[in-house]
């Protein structure tokens, strides 16, 4: 049967994420609709048709310009009717948990979260999902007829060789009830590359010794086109925001290169990044417990190896 | 107000994960529990709330008679009472039902939940039981006052946050920096034994998925140590052995 998939925009564009929903889909059934609310650059809607969606159902109604789980969640098992599909897969963030626990409610279909893979081959319909703060895996079967998947980073690979996505629009109903909570205000870093979603990441623990030091992480993450992390005591001194702290409380990371500078490799911390393709560190203790998790490392201070890295990096980079 | 407070029973942040009978059931051996992370922030913002405002706390647990110590401690800190449903929590929508239940039967104002369990790492039970009950459900919650009847609440986005307000009931998953973890005190130790702490049984069976073995993840194979005066023999190695830049 069918898929359907949620579109999550992000400061006017789609989410790489949810590129991967799509070529996720796409790999389970060829009929997948994605569901996008609000405007779209003839840009991304190329690229909708390209990872492998082959109908766009696109929602303008201004009730639905603002994100909100709630209306969205209706809005999707609306669709999940109106197209007969019998699997909805999101990417996994704060409002995709949210929209796939209440839409599984309502279709009362299963919900696998954190999912990592395609279904397997043998009878029923089983995932591998991540649990355990990423030191663990579970193959976990839908046993019902439709089923919610939330996807970790990285589950599937974009296509680019899909097809030209034919447009519809759609106007769901509009429910009172789903409008319950008010967004106030929003307060967002803009421009940034969002550490979720980023394929490079370069975090700084407390062996930077104090936030007027960060312009030595910014410049190897700017160098490298990266996002920025930290560990908690970082952010529980605001050193940083709490948005960047990774590890068991906060963040889960899943990037091709995790670059950890001044981090000691606490059990807490490795559980947010033990999912990254490869961990560099550098740290100027050679017994960090960090080096028996990374790929690649140096033993040295970050004060003289962080200008040396990204010099180098802009030398071979341009 | 009456706030329900919903907490996990789960391995300790340093627990060793491992596996037995054929990787299909967790290995218990040696492994402390704790309160989970967030539900702690959950629990410790109920009890400010409680302070502040008057009213009741009470823990709800879904899971086996071994989870009435981290329960005790949960009475320890500051509820008044708890309810364990007496059923092994296999199941997201399963566990999500019995809270439903519960709250249905005691009307409570608010349902602060963890922003997600440690072990599943769902972030999916608030939404579900938001849903199941027809309330709203708000995740993750950085900080939330009560004005009235409305709750004002930040929500962390990613890359930011979001200023949010609501009517009461809802259900809110929250983490730091909502409240300080409290540590339970000698009083609380002692008044802990003789709170009550019902224990009752799980309502439904439906379950809608089903974990047919687990594995671990594998272990790296090895630092590569780099010489930290060659930095573009290390741009080399990410570049052209790693290909990730
Ligand atoms: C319940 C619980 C949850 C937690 N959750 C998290 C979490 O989500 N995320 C998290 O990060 N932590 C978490 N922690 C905390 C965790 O246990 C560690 O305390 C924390 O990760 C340590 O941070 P750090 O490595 O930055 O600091 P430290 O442990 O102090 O390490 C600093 C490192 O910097 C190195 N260093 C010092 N100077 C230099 C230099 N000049 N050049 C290079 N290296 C240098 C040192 O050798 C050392 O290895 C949690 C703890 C608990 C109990
Ligand atoms: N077995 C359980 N008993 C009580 N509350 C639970 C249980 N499982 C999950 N919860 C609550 O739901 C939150 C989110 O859990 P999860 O969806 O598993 O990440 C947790 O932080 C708890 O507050």
């Amino acid at each position: 049967m069918a898929t359907l998939v949620f579109l999550e925009i992000d400061e006017g564009s789609v989410k790489k994420s949810s590129f991967e929903a799509i070529s996720y889909a796409s790999a389970i059934n060829a009929e997948t609709t994605a569901v996008a609310f609000g405007d779209l650059s003839a840009d991304d809607l190329a690229k909708i048709g390209k990872a492998g969606a082959t109908k766009l159902l696109h929602v303008t109604d201004a009730p639905f310009a603002q994100p909100n789980s709630m209306a969205y969640a209706s809005a999707l098992a609306e669709a999940m009717e109106k197209t007969g599909a019998d699997t909805l897969v999101l990417a996994k963030s704060s409002l995709g948990d949210a929209i796939a626990a209440r839409t599984s409610v309502k279709l009362s279909a299963s919900l696998i979260s954190n999912v990592t893979s395609l279904p397997g081959e043998e009878g029923g319909f089983s995932v591998r999902k991540s649990i355990y703060t990423g030191k663990a895996f579970a193959n976990t079967q839908s046993v019902t007829s439709r089923r919610v998947l939330t996807l970790r980073k990285n589950a599937a690979l974009i296509r680019e060789d899909g097809q030209t996505v034919a447009v519809e629009g759609f106007q769901p109903t509009v429910r009172d009830a789903d409008f319950n909570v008010k967004v106030l205000s929003r307060e967002k870093a803009t421009g940034e590359i969002l550490l979720p979603e980023a394929d490079i990441v370069v975090s700084g623990g407390r062996g930077m010794k104090g936030p007027e030091n960060w312009n030595l992480i910014e410049g190897l993450a700017q160098a490298l086109g990266a996002a920025t992390g930290c560990s908690k005591p970082v952010s529980d001194m605001d050193w940083r925001p709490h948005r960047e702290h990774v590890g068991q409380t906060g963040l889960k990371v899943a990037p091709s290169l995790y670059i950890a500078v001044g981090i000691s490799g606490a059990i807490q911390h490795l559980a947010g990044v033990n999912s990254s393709k490869y961990i560099l560190v550098i740290n100027k203790d050679p017994e960090a417990p960090f080096f028996k998790a990374a790929d690649y490392g140096v033993v040295g201070d970050a004060f003289e190896v962080l200008p040396r890295l990204t010099e180098a990096v802009k030398a071979q980079l341009g | 107000m009456k706030i329900l407070v919903c907490i996990t029973h789960v391995p300790d942040t340093t627990a060793r994960i491992a596996f037995t009978d054929n990787n299909t059931r967790f290995d218990k051996t040696g492994v402390q529990y704790i309160i989970g992370p967030y539900d702690d922030y959950a629990l410790a913002r109920a009890v400010e709330l409680k302070e502040q405002l008057g009213g009741s706390i009470t823990a709800l647990n879904v899971g086996g008679s071994e989870t009435e110590p981290t329960i005790r401690k949960a009475l320890a800190i500051g509820a008044d009472d708890a309810v364990r449903v007496d059923a092994e929590p296999t199941d997201s929508f399963f566990v999500a039902n019995q809270i439903a239940h519960v709250a249905r039967d005691g009307h409570y104002d608010l349902i602060l939940m963890g922003r997600e369990s440690i072990d599943y790492n769902g972030g999916q039970v608030h939404g579900m039981v938001g849903e199941l009950l027809g309330i709203p459900s708000v995740s993750p919650v950085m900080t939330l006052i009560v004005e009235g009847q409305k709750v004002k609440m930040t929500r962390e986005i990613e890359g930011g946050k979001e200023f949010v307000e609501a009517d009461m009931p809802l259900v809110a998953g929250c983490q730091e920096p909502i409240a300080e973890w409290k540590i339970p005190n000698m009083r609380g130790i002692m008044s802990a034994r003789t709170k009550p702490l019902h224990v009752v049984a799980p309502v439904s069976d439906e379950q809608r998925t089903h974990v047919g073995s687990y594995e671990l993840l594998p272990p790296k194979a090895g630092v590569k140590l780099v010489d930290p005066n060659d930095m573009a023999g290390l741009v080399n190695l990410l570049k052209n052995e790693a290909k990730v830049i």
